[in-house]
């Protein structure tokens, strides 16, 4: 059992972009115990539609425990047993941290399409405040798959001193077109609802369900392989969809799974929240700044696991490789491996016994030896 | 199977050395390398359960297949780059060697000498592909897809521009005088230390 925490920060936070909050405030889990050297903090930084809930359960009636439940508890690879786990949501999140869904200072307006346009580095820094927060003062590792795994890349590259050990999943140095181009339809989706009311929908009481639906169908698309989905729903037909007279119509499992997964996800998550954090999925590069990614990576010290996973088209082994080439260019120590699956960029999120076996065994080298 | 040549390549390690691993397996040697000669070590191994291994053993190994190209090492990361009697199982071995040379100052090769008497015999009298303790897969299943002998080996190092800097040969315990003086025939194992050419 877990109950969430809430860390309250009354210093202005200022954007990349210049946008400034008074005051903000991110809601955290932490799973284990930080020990009395402040050696065994661990940072997990969460993806696209993740939360702060990545492990355990709120209460006995929660039937799905935290989004990495797999990965994070007492004995598992990332073991509460010997290490602090931090989870935060990110801000501009839906989950309880400042963003489009909390009111604006002074008002009880929402955010809405007002909330600043955050950037990975701008969570990064906002993460380092929580763990000043919590009185921790380097991470043992900072873990993330996918748009987590760029956070854990930002924060080896801008705060090298913080970040023993570095774990990026599924993840990319940046965004190829295609993948823009996919959250673009998503953004669309969204945008052209109109329900979306110019992003001022909570604030008329409507909700653009149809087109977060829309842009999750698209999404979750793009999680899984083609073999995967061929394995999971093939042509199966929906059993009710078959009727004696004909006059039904049929519906594959696929469609209803994606439709299922849409009007779930329609109601969880916040339309403006999707729209930026895919944009600031966007907008991510590690090697801004920097001539190239080599350079930008040559600032960190931490210790690097990359895992790609083979089926994964969205943030293809190939990305996964660009990193694992820049850090080995700069003689970074990094192991890599590529997962064998079907499970496509959700691979990091399922069960598979070769991905967990070597995250658990590398994950011995982070924190106290005991 | 004892492995004689690890001992020779052991030797040939300069301490504090940086050693790239080429085919570690479990990681067993990179990690005695490591511990006797206190180098920094980097595996690269394709079958994912060695290399979970590898990495139980604090190792970084990266999961790549050699006969790729090994284009994500650049030139001259390591003092030293090591390939034990992995050779054979290279799609193109003079690539690989290549490659090797460029990434590392130096690099270490061990392999077994299908010259050696026992293979001249076996194939000559019973007219059939050798199988011994040492190599016990039949010719159609077996990784060992490339064997050379001792002088096939120095013929392709002299045609690729590399130098050989040492050669050592392990032989049987009876034979290891002979193994020296005609390692063609009499070694069932060759080490060498090479360079690229001019270096």
């Amino acid at each position: 059992m877990v109950t969430p925490q809430v860390a309250h920060f009354t210093d202005p936070f200022t954007f990349s972009n210049g946008a400034t909050l008074d005051q903000h405030t991110l809601i955290y889990e932490t799973y284990g115990e930080l020990n009395a050297a402040g050696t065994n903090a661990v940072l997990i930084c969460h993806a696209l539609s993740g939360s702060h809930h990545a492990a355990g359960v709120h209460n006995e009636a929660e039937q799905r425990p935290g989004w990495w439940d797999l990965a994070i508890g007492p004995g598992k690879p990332i073991d509460t047993d010997r290490l602090f786990v931090v989870s935060s949501n990110n801000l501009g999140g839906c989950d309880g941290s400042t963003g489009p869904t909390t009111p604006m200072p002074g008002s009880n307006t929402p955010w809405g399409s007002q909330f600043p346009q955050p950037q990975v580095r701008d969570w990064v820094r906002s993460q380092k405040l929580l763990a000043e927060y919590l009185g921790i003062s380097r991470w043992a590792a900072v873990i993330g798959g996918s748009l987590g795994g760029m956070q854990a890349l930002q924060w080896a590259v801008d705060f090298p001193d913080w970040v023993e050990h570095c774990v990026a999943l599924a993840s990319a140095p940046g965004l190829t077109a295609q993948n823009i181009a996919f959250n673009e339809i998503a953004r669309h989706a969204i945008l052209s609802d109109p329900d979306f009311r110019g992003g001022e929908y909570l604030a008329q009481s409507a909700l653009p369900a149809r087109g977060v639906a829309l842009a999750r169908m698209v999404g979750h698309l793009t999680y899984m392989s083609a073999d995967g989905m061929s394995d999971r729903f093939g042509r199966e037909l929906r059993e009710e969809s078959f009727s004696p007279d004909g006059n039904q119509e049929r519906v594959f499992q696929v469609e209803s799974y994606l439709r299922h997964q849409g009007d779930r996800f329609s109601t969880r998550f916040d339309a403006n929240t999707y729209v930026l954090m895919t944009r600031a999925l966007d907008l991510f590069d590690l090697s801004e700044g920097y001539p190239d990614l080599a350079t930008a990576l040559s600032k960190a010290t931490a210790n690097f696991l990359l895992l790609s996973f083979s089926s994964d088209w969205r943030f293809a082994p190939q990305r996964s490789i660009e990193i694992r080439d820049a850090l080995m260019a700069t003689g970074k120590p990094v192991t890599y491996a590529n997962i064998n699956t079907d499970n496509g960029h959700d691979g990091f999120l399922l069960p598979d016994p070769t991905y967990e076996r070597l995250l658990s065994e590398w994950m011995q080298r982070v924190g106290p030896s005991s | 199977m004892n492995r004689l040549d690890l001992n020779r390549v052991l030797d040939w390690v300069p301490q504090g050395s940086s050693v790239l691993d080429l085919g570690c397996g479990d990681g067993a040697f990179l990690q005695r390398l490591c511990s006797e000669r206190g180098v920094t070590g980097v595996g690269v191994e394709i079958d994912a359960d060695n290399l979970i291994c590898a990495v139980q053993k604090g190792l970084d190994v990266i999961q790549e297949d050699i006969n790729d190209g090994l284009q994500c090492f650049p030139a001259q990361r390591f003092d030293l780059v090591i390939l034990t009697h992995a050779l054979q199982e290279l799609t193109h071995p003079h690539i690989a060697l290549r490659r090797m040379v460029q990434i590392g100052k130096e690099a270490i090769v061990s392999f077994p000498n299908f010259g050696h008497w026992f293979c001249r015999m076996h194939l000559g009298f019973k007219g059939r592909m050798p199988m011994s303790r040492v190599m016990p897969r039949n010719w159609y299943d077996t990784p060992n897809i490339h064997f050379c002998t001792v002088r096939d080996f120095e013929a392709l190092c002299s045609e690729l521009d590399i130098d050989i800097i040492e050669r050592a040969t392990v032989a049987g315990p009876a034979q290891s005088w002979l193994g020296k003086l005609w390692p063609n025939l009499f070694a069932t194992s060759a080490v060498y230390r090479i360079c690229q050419s001019g270096q």
